[in-house]
């Protein structure tokens, strides 16, 4: 699944470019998502910022050009850039004319995997994520040079920049992969000052570890095992006369993992004395369960902004935050991810103003077995 | 400014296990005579049947010049603290220790001691004990010392074993469980207190001042506060002025709290535990006290308590009863032995000249010419391109400061990694980055101690603006350095993939594919 060992390296790439993607953001349009708002983009004079960013990737993997096989999407979908860059890419895909849309996206990145490429770079935003996650699943390496407006998403790189070296890195086999959330909010509502947002699962992700740990030094946990570590410390917390309500998250179903129990991914699940109370549960549900027994949250930090009530987790309502209290409330999160939000506080928007009142301060943070860090909440 | 033009000497030279051939010896050994033989024995008698070797140990095999050979070329092959400006090795305190003072180590009265020996025959080297005791005593202003522990971890481990048994005796200890650290104090500080059995808690620093703030210590604190151990000024040589609050939160919660002196080289007669209300504290003599980094070997982490914990000290403790100095036993809590007889005593006979040598002004201007140093060396770096300082709101670092270079890595693809690589090219130490995780992204983090002059720190300075300007224009230099060097740059990714690292002959031969 992700092209051989650390160690062995892998030799093909794919490269798909949504053109349009960040068209919408410099005009003030929250994203460019469907045909109508892009049309309205390019009235109001936005130009393609996508292609000028994919080739500032392609660039850090020139010095490649001769050891990796590079497939693309045809035009300015990736074909383009390539070449301007020096790149001799085969092209994937049917001819098409005109305007791209997501169906393409969705079925190069199909094709891609059919190529059986070792790693698919795309540019574009969370719409784009989407679509290829759409299609590609957990079944290919994938990371996004970051272009669109909208980036809650785990599975962009910081800069195109990076997203070149990175991918140079994976290629030689010097990186292994991890999970990347692929978040998403609903344009139209946002829109309407309606801020709506959903995880929409995991990208397989070539995984930097040294934004956490120093390579000069092994023993440090990595990523993978980080969220380990976190699991067995709320496992041997747990207490018996209590319900543990476990939101979405890779982070938060290691625990259900280890428990051996099944768990829905971007779900709410509940469990008591180490056995599912309930799988899946929405607000109502979530509220008949508690009702007035004693109980906790088990929360994560989901995307790359850093909310932990609101985002994608929204079963857990204000109404059940009121009812368990905030003492009762325990943040899971790897260091990695406390890092990469360069000192900005935790965010929460449940829609209730008094309840974001009563989260904010400082909280404490699970990061391992029996380690914590007290963080910001705004 | 001209930069010294260097380069490595290189050797090529194997593994040791791979040279010399069988038979070949550095001594022969005679049997033993005839006499000796009838009055013991066979020497393998003496061990169990069971713990002797099925075959001899492979040992490399080599005579005496050839083992001289081998290592010279690899000391020249290194470039050692004492032939380098060694500023970049932050958090280290990478000082002149005088060579003279290796002569009292080699002393007979001195060099010929044994740990054994009855205290009435050591008058000597106690009485150097307790008076250096004395010195740290008033440097820190606690009350009693232990010399015991080997080095700084192994004193800050020493301290959370006090922390611990003090909430023993207490009764308190099933309840106490939880220690508080902070994010830039040393990594030991959490993970020394994890290993005697704590769970850890790290303030994280506010985005602005890079300090932790007193209202997340409020949120750490409960009944479960075992203590706070913390380093000030903490790993990036930014003071935290409201320590004395720090430690009064935890002691209203029921903690103990031990100050971490590892920064102590900016603190000599400025500032003391005593003052900021801590109950225990440790100091590195192998760093700020002028005794060589024992690279894990012969260091000294001096551990001092308050009055009240004196009965929780390691024994034995070396007193004076008004006519001689002994080993005093009999502390009622002790810990037990942090490690076996009295510590590394080459490192206090060391730190004791130097103190003497300096007195207390001497020590004194050694940390104001740290301090100088250090905010010279930021005025040095503005306008090094790429190059940024942490936390820029607060004026002033003291032993330290920590720099980023994200914004060279954004605008050329050189990293700090790749940085460090390239300063060896001009014949200085690869510089430290910073502990981990990166909080600062891309960091580095000097520490012009007071053994550096204006031009070495001028001279290390232009070595990193050399690079910066180098990056812009051609960032394959320093992304394929070192270039003037014993070994070319190496795989790190190699050395975190446990199927490729090896910490010995055989390990390596076995994953290397001539395994037994």
């Amino acid at each position: 699944m992700n092209g051989g060992s650390l160690g062995t390296p892998r030799r093909t790439l794919g490269l798909i470019v949504n053109p349009t993607a960040g068209m919408g953001g410099s005009v003030g349009l929250k994203g460019t998502d469907g045909e109508e708002i892009l049309a309205r983009a390019r009235a109001l004079g936005a130009a393609p910022i996508a292609p000028a960013r994919a080739m500032e990737a392609l660039r850090e993997i020139l010095p490649m050009r001769d050891e990796v096989e590079l497939f693309t999407s045809q035009g300015d979908m990736g074909e383009d850039e390539a070449r301007a860059c020096g790149f001799e890419p085969m092209v994937v895909g049917s001819a098409r004319s005109g305007r791209t849309t997501a169906d393409d996206t969705r079925s190069d990145a199909r094709e891609m995997l059919r190529r059986g490429v070792s790693l698919l770079l795309f540019a574009g935003g969370d719409g784009t994520a989407r679509d290829i996650h759409e299609a590609v699943r957990d079944r290919l390496p994938v990371l996004g040079i970051p272009t669109g407006v909208k980036m809650h998403s785990g599975v962009l790189a910081i800069n195109p920049r990076t997203a070149g070296s990175l991918a140079v890195r994976f290629l030689q086999g010097k990186v292994g992969v991890c999970r990347g959330e692929v978040m998403d909010i609903d344009e139209e509502a946002f829109r309407h000052g309606r801020l709506s947002a959903r995880l929409y699962g995991y990208l397989n992700i070539p995984c930097d570890r040294r934004m956490v740990q120093n390579v000069k030094i092994g023993s440090v946990a990595t990523e993978r095992e980080a969220p380990e570590g976190i699991a067995w410390h709320i496992i041997d917390g747990m207490e018996d006369d209590c319900l543990y309500i476990v939101g979405p998250g890779t982070t938060t179903k290691a625990i259900m993992e280890k428990l051996g129990l099944e768990y829905t991914l971007l779900g709410v699940d509940v469990i008591h004395r180490g056995e599912i109370e309930a799988l899946d549960v929405n607000e109502s549900r979530l509220m008949g369960i508690v009702r007035g027994d004693k109980a906790k949250i088990i929360v994560s930090v989901i995307g790359g902004q850093g909310f932990i009530f609101g985002r994608g987790n929204q079963q857990i309502s204000p109404q059940v935050i009121r009812l368990v209290g905030r003492e009762n409330i325990i943040i899971v999160a790897t260091e990695s991810k406390i890092v990469s939000l360069k000192g900005s506080p935790l965010l929460v928007d449940t829609g209730d103003g008094a309840v974001d009142g009563m989260l904010r301060g400082y909280m404490r943070l699970v990061t391992g077995y029996g380690k914590s860090i007290i963080y910001k909440v705004s | 400014m001209r930069l010294r033009r260097y380069h490595a000497e290189v050797w090529n030279e194997p593994v040791i296990t791979e040279m010399g051939r069988s038979g070949e010896r550095g001594i022969r050994i005679s049997g033993a005579g005839e006499e000796i033989r009838e009055a013991v024995g066979d020497a393998r008698s003496y061990i169990p049947s069971k713990m002797r070797r099925g075959r001899p140990p492979r040992l490399p095999e080599l005579s005496q010049p050839h083992v001289l050979r081998h290592f010279l070329r690899l000391s020249r092959q290194t470039l050692g603290m004492a032939v380098n400006i060694d500023i970049g090795l932050g958090t280290c305190t990478m000082k002149y220790s005088p060579i003279v003072n290796e002569d009292l180590l080699r002393l007979p009265e001195f060099a010929d001691l044994h740990p054994l020996q009855g205290e009435e025959t050591v008058q000597g080297i106690l009485e150097i004990v307790h008076r250096f005791a004395a010195f740290m005593k008033e440097i820190s202003g606690m009350d009693e010392f232990t010399f015991q522990p080997g080095g700084g971890a192994h004193g800050i481990y020493t301290n959370a074993c006090i922390i611990r048994k003090y909430h023993e005796v207490q009764g308190e200890l099933g309840q106490r469980d939880e220690i508080i650290t902070t994010l830039f104090s040393h990594p030991a500080d959490a993970a020394c207190p994890a290993t005697a059995g704590f769970k850890i808690i790290s303030l994280y620093p506010d985005g602005e001042t890079g300090l932790p703030d007193i209202e997340a210590l409020k949120a750490a604190v409960s009944e479960r506060t075992a203590g706070a151990m913390i380093t000030n000024p903490e790993d990036t040589g930014i003071f935290n002025p409201r320590i004395d609050e720090f430690v009064e939160i935890v002691h209203e919660a029921g903690g103990l709290c031990a100050y971490d002196q590892a920064n102590s080289n900016a603190l000599f007669g400025i500032a003391r535990a005593r003052e900021a209300g801590f109950d225990m504290c440790h100091f590195n003599i192998h760093k700020a006290f002028s005794s060589p980094h024992g690279c894990m070997g012969p260091a000294c982490g001096a551990v001092g308590v308050r009055e009240e914990l004196a009965e929780y000290l390691p024994v034995p403790v070396v007193v004076f009863d008004g006519s001689g100095y002994r080993l005093d036993y009999d502390r009622r809590h002790s810990i037990g032995r942090a490690r076996q007889f009295h510590g590394n005593l080459e490192a206090i006979v060391r730190a004791y000249a130097w103190v003497m040598s300096l007195g207390a002004e001497g020590l004194r201007k050694v940390s104001e010419t740290s301090i100088l140093n250090t905010n010279y060396l930021i005025r040095r770096m503005s306008g090094a391109r790429g190059v940024s300082m942490a936390y820029p709101k607060q004026a002033v670092r003291l032993d330290q400061v920590r720099f980023s270079l994200q914004e060279l890595k954004e605008d050329t693809g050189v990293g700090t990694d790749d940085v460090s690589r390239r300063v060896v090219d001009f014949g200085v130490q690869e510089y430290f980055t910073s502990h981990h995780p990166w909080v600062v992204p891309e960091p580095f983090l000097p520490e012009p101690c007071e053994t550096y002059s204006k031009e070495d720190i001028d001279r290390w300075v232009a070595i990193i603006h050399r690079i910066c300007e180098e990056a812009y224009a051609d960032p394959e230099i320093a992304k394929t350095a070192p270039h003037s060097q014993t070994i070319s740059k190496i795989d790190q990714e190699m050395l975190n993939d446990p199927a490729r690292w090896a910490m010995t002959w055989r390990a390596y031969e076995r994953k290397h594919g001539k395994g037994e």
